[in-house]
């Protein structure tokens, strides 16, 4: 369970990815998913927070929000 | 009573984990406690880091395919036949050929499949070297190519291998130095996110040798369309790439069983990254790319994950508890040009370390590439 006021249509579990890591695994299913589809992204890796915004920003999807789960973070994208 | 093991693939993981079984399961393969059959569409097994030689004409297509049943130890079934349904249900499968195959546990690793139909003018523009056509063709393209950009872009996401397009971009800068034609080559190296690989550490030595080597590196890159006609790369960040020689990886597809048999959503089953067993069946596990587990889609983690599984399952017919687990190891040599290599090791929420490239661990590869054939043995 998470904190987030968004219900995912799609949950990426990388925590403790490795590689090629979370980013990597999210991009594979913005690729796969339709437009408006909510994706949580779970990850370890702190630079995700960073990462994750840096990309969508480039690419054009949108973060919803992030949770910090104590020993993990979820992020929530949607694709536009 | 007879355990009946069925495994699904005849690549590193379906081999190995055979292997391993015959070689834990001696008295009970003896008393007939315990059989295996392993099923394969393909005669032959294939060792898939061959091919990224092969360009370079440094191994042949030939190279990388040995007979299956010279490779599998003979307490083993092999069925050469394609597994058309699962059903978890009755725990029985279906069969191209051979009607139905019922199993007490399974374990599936049919690998990961190359679509690159799934990018628009990458099937007819692009080169690649995941499989022997592809390798074979690139060769004979490598060989007149002498003047141009070429572009090798990373599109697939997952992808198996994820040192290669790495290793193929040093080696083609290498091996264009040594023929003379470095100068008259561009070389463009594009990777979908910020830095020139997933790991942080292996970025970071890839961008300092890519610059060295004057390799250029385009990030934040996802080609999403090809115009062969044009030579032109366009990304789904709105850019466009001219190239005269492309290297697309393609994406990589796992498999409708997984999806029809409702293991997985997308083709890739869902496992526990430490056990392997599918959380949506009993006594149904997966090994290699096809399993989704946090770490690169590479034949260690095949290997690695297949010796877990053996063990798991090994216990299970003495009536064991099963406590042999996967921690993500992997393992993979990478090329820094045609006679360097350094190699990663990392577990699980690792980072690796970079070691400096040297002779003698270009010479451990090519080394291990020859003795894997001990390795999908069992015996390595």
């Amino acid at each position: 369970m998470n904190d987030s006021d968004y219900d995912p249509d799609v949950t990426i579990d990388s925590r403790d990815a490795t590689c090629p890591g979370p980013l990597m695994d999210l991009i594979g299913k913005v690729k796969e998913a339709e437009p408006g589809t909510v994706i949580e992204l779970r990850t370890s890796d702190s630079g995700s927070k960073s990462d994750v915004p840096e990309w969508l920003d480039e690419a054009g999807h949108d973060l919803l929000d992030t949770v910090d789960n104590g020993d993990y973070w979820s992020l929530f994208v949607r694709t536009n | 009573m007879t355990e009946h093991i069925v495994v699904v693939g005849g690549g590193t993981g379906g081999t190995v984990l055979a292997n391993r079984l015959a070689e834990r399961l001696g008295p009970e393969f003896e008393r007939g406690a315990v059989d295996v059959t392993l099923v394969s569409d393909d005669r032959n097994h294939v060792y898939k880091p061959v091919f990224l030689y092969v360009p370079f004409g440094e191994k042949t297509v030939a190279d990388a395919k040995r007979p299956l049943a010279d490779l599998v130890d003979r307490e083993i079934t092999v069925e050469i036949d394609r597994v058309e349904a699962v059903d978890t249900d009755r725990k029985r499968l279906d069969l191209r050929d051979g009607g139905r195959m019922t199993y007490g546990h399974l374990v599936l690793a049919t690998g990961t499949g190359l679509v690159p139909e799934k990018v628009p003018g990458l099937a007819e523009g692009g080169h690649h070297f995941y499989g022997p056509d592809g390798a074979a063709a690139l060769r004979d393209e490598l060989a007149t190519f002498t003047e141009g950009h070429l572009v090798l872009s990373v599109i697939g996401t997952p992808h198996m291998c994820p040192a290669a397009p790495v290793e193929f971009v040093l080696m083609a800068d290498d091996w264009f130095r040594e023929r003379g034609l470095r100068e008259d080559v561009e070389i463009t190296y594009t990777y979908p996110i910020q830095r020139a690989h997933g790991i942080q550490s292996i970025a970071d030595w890839a961008s300092t040798t890519f610059e060295e080597r004057d390799i250029r590196l385009e990030t934040f890159f996802n080609a999403d369309e090809v115009d062969p006609d044009a030579g032109v790369l366009h990304s789904m960040e709105g850019k466009e790439l001219d190239y005269d020689l492309l290297v697309g990886i393609p994406p990589h597809a796992g498999s409708d069983l997984v999806t029809a048999a409702g293991l997985g959503d997308d083709g890739w089953a869902d496992v526990d990254r430490h056990t392997l067993e599918s959380p949506h069946a009993e006594d149904v596990f997966v090994v290699g790319d096809l399993a989704d587990v946090p770490t690169s889609k590479a034949g260690s983690v095949a290997h690695y994950e297949a010796g877990t599984v053996a063990d798991r399952l090994a216990s299970r017919v003495r009536g064991q508890v099963p406590t042999a687990t996967y921690d993500g190891k992997t393992v993979c040599f990478i090329e820094s040009g045609m006679d360097e290599a350094t190699f990663v090791e990392f577990e699980y929420g690792t980072q690796p370390t970079v070691r400096a490239p040297s002779k003698p661990i270009h010479w451990a590869k090519l080394g291990y590439n020859e003795s894997y054939w001990l390795t999908a043995r069992g015996l390595l």
